[in-house]
């Protein structure tokens, strides 16, 4: 086991998908757990299919997928985050049009070009090889990005997820902070989306959140758990994927399954023996 | 000069006029409870005092320097944070965020300013404690708490004693008569409690859509506005 994890590290395409993976598995279990809260998670799901459509067009017109894919989804992450807080319009239905026609755009504009191949299945399921040194750079500047501005706003982003009506009563920018929350998302499901594929990226946001929701009861622990846990599963999830050639993205979305069995079954666990404990 | 002056204002939903040709100013040290039916726009006043809803028509004036981030609120109870994993420290704290603008990270005078808050509500003791674990009163204790941390002039309670036990809901009372008094804290709480509202308030302001009545809460009881619901209120 020991010698394949050192000869796992031994090529350099590996490396550069944990390190992606790490950093950006870290930015989605941070923001994850304010989009689960405040029931967001949809708008996840929304952006990676426009991120396919728009990585679909950059290989058409043969512009540099990262540079071409984040400002359209971040465009389309502020226009979601208007669309579910507008009451009304029906949100939820609005949102599985956008992402639906965007999933459509995508796949006519391959069969169009390049015809369906593996390029269309590694959009969707994902491909640790298919990111060049460029892009492993610049995912690994932005996703620091990510994190340090995520840091800088943690205490706004509390307050925002915990009572909207109260931040905004009181005199908080609470639409410049939904805004930043939804541009951050944006720029990590892009930046992970490759790897983890269009259909799975968005469990990388869910899963973590709801896992350590199971037993911790602070924020700032649900935070620092959902961050540990997201990067644990991604290195076995990748290391599973690297011994049994599967598929990363499904991979490390069956480890993040199973550590959200695990939490539940510690929390029924923790509460029974609290309750008979009283 | 008061903290707030309503001039005329009208309140709309969709053109659904709520509140219309409203008049009446919140002066400092002042404790004012609005009375009024269920749906008579109470909440909708409220919301529109904080600048969430702006009024259809008339203005809403600040003043005394009071800003726009130096008012607390107490949001009418609402099922939002049944699973929300939060300890009572956070959420004291998060009321101290409207004095930070940008800055990202509090400062020990906040945190001694949310301890000394804790301490005044008798609630330091639970400060690790999950939020969404505690009993009701204790639950409005915390907000009441961050309420006092996000302001030194003016508190807005949107109905803080609903669904609260009678022995709870005095001694609510209690320390809301003992804050206005002692910090020189303005407030303005929504109610349904009229007995408790002629007890405590200095002025009353009775809703239904517009002023029945504004005035002290002496008057209120020699009016016939007052008389009314009083009487109805001791009948039953
Ligand atoms: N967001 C809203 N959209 C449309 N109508 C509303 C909204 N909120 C309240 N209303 C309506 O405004 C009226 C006053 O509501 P509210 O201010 O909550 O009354 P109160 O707090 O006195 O019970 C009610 O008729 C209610 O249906
Ligand atoms: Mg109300």
């Amino acid at each position: 086991m020991f010698e394949k994890l050192i000869e796992m590290f031994s090529y350099p395409f590996m490396v550069r998908a944990i390190l992606v993976g790490v950093m950006v598995s870290l930015c989605s279990a941070l923001l994850g757990v304010s989009l689960v809260l405040k029931r967001y998670s949809m708008i996840g799901d929304g952006l990676s299919h426009v991120g396919f459509g728009a990585l679909a067009i950059a290989a058409a017109v043969n512009a540099a997928p990262l540079t071409f894919a984040i400002p359209i989804v971040i465009l389309a992450a502020v226009l979601l985050l208007r669309i579910s807080g507008n009451s009304k319009i029906k949100g939820d239905a609005a949102i599985a049009l956008i992402s639906t026609s965007a999933l459509a755009i995508g796949v006519m504009v391959i069969s169009m070009t390049t015809g369906m191949n593996t390029d269309v299945y590694n959009y969707m399921f994902g491909s640790i090889l298919a990111m060049s040194t460029g892009d492993v750079k610049m995912s690994i500047v932005l996703s620091a990005a990510v994190l340090v501005l995520y840091i800088l706003f943690y205490q706004k982003i509390f307050a925002i997820t915990f009572d909207e009506t109260f931040a905004l009563g009181t005199g908080v920018k609470v639409n410049l902070y939904n805004t930043l929350i939804a541009v951050l998302t944006a720029v990590t499901i892009v930046l992970g989306m490759r790897m983890m594929g269009a259909l799975l990226i968005s469990s990388l946001i869910i899963f973590p959140a709801l896992t350590s929701m199971r037993i911790c009861k602070t924020f700032k622990s649900v935070i620092i758990n959902s961050a540990v846990i997201s990067v644990i599963c991604l290195f076995i999830g990748i290391t599973i994927s690297y011994v049994w050639a599967t598929p990363a993205g499904a991979s490390v979305v069956v480890v993040n399954l199973g550590a959200l069995i695990l939490y539940t079954m510690i929390g029924v666990v923790k509460n029974r023996s609290f309750l008979s404990g009283k | 000069m008061a903290l707030i002056r309503c001039e005329n204002i009208s309140i709309a939903y969709e053109g659904q006029t709520v509140v219309h040709d409203l008049s009446f100013q919140i002066g400092q040290n002042d404790y004012i409870c609005i009375v009024g039916e269920n749906g008579s726009g109470k909440s909708t006043l409220v919301k529109s005092l904080l600048g969430l809803k702006a009024p259809a028509k008339g203005r809403i004036e600040l003043g005394d320097g009071l800003k726009a981030n130096e008012i607390g609120y107490l949001p009418q109870q609402k099922d939002v944070h049944k699973d929300f994993p939060a300890s009572v420290y956070e959420v004291v704290l998060s009321g101290r965020l409207n004095s930070r603008g940008f800055r990202p990270f509090y400062t020990a005078a906040d945190k001694s300013k949310v301890r000394q808050n804790m301490e005044l509500l008798g609630i330091r003791d639970l400060e690790r404690h999950c939020f969404r674990d505690l009993s009701g009163g204790q639950k409005q204790r915390v907000l009441l708490a961050r309420a006092l941390c996000a302001t030194k002039k003016l508190l807005l309670l949107d109905e803080p004693v609903t669904g609260l036990d009678p022995i709870v809901t005095q001694e609510f009372y209690q320390l809301i008569h003992q804050i206005n008094k002692t910090s020189g804290i303005a407030v303005v709480m929504v109610s349904h409690d009229i007995e408790a509202v002629v007890e405590y308030a200095s002025h009353v302001l009775h809703l239904q859509e517009t002023a029945l009545f504004f005035g002290t809460a002496k008057e209120y009881k020699a009016s016939e506005v007052g008389k009314t619901f009083l009487g109805g209120g001791a009948h039953v």
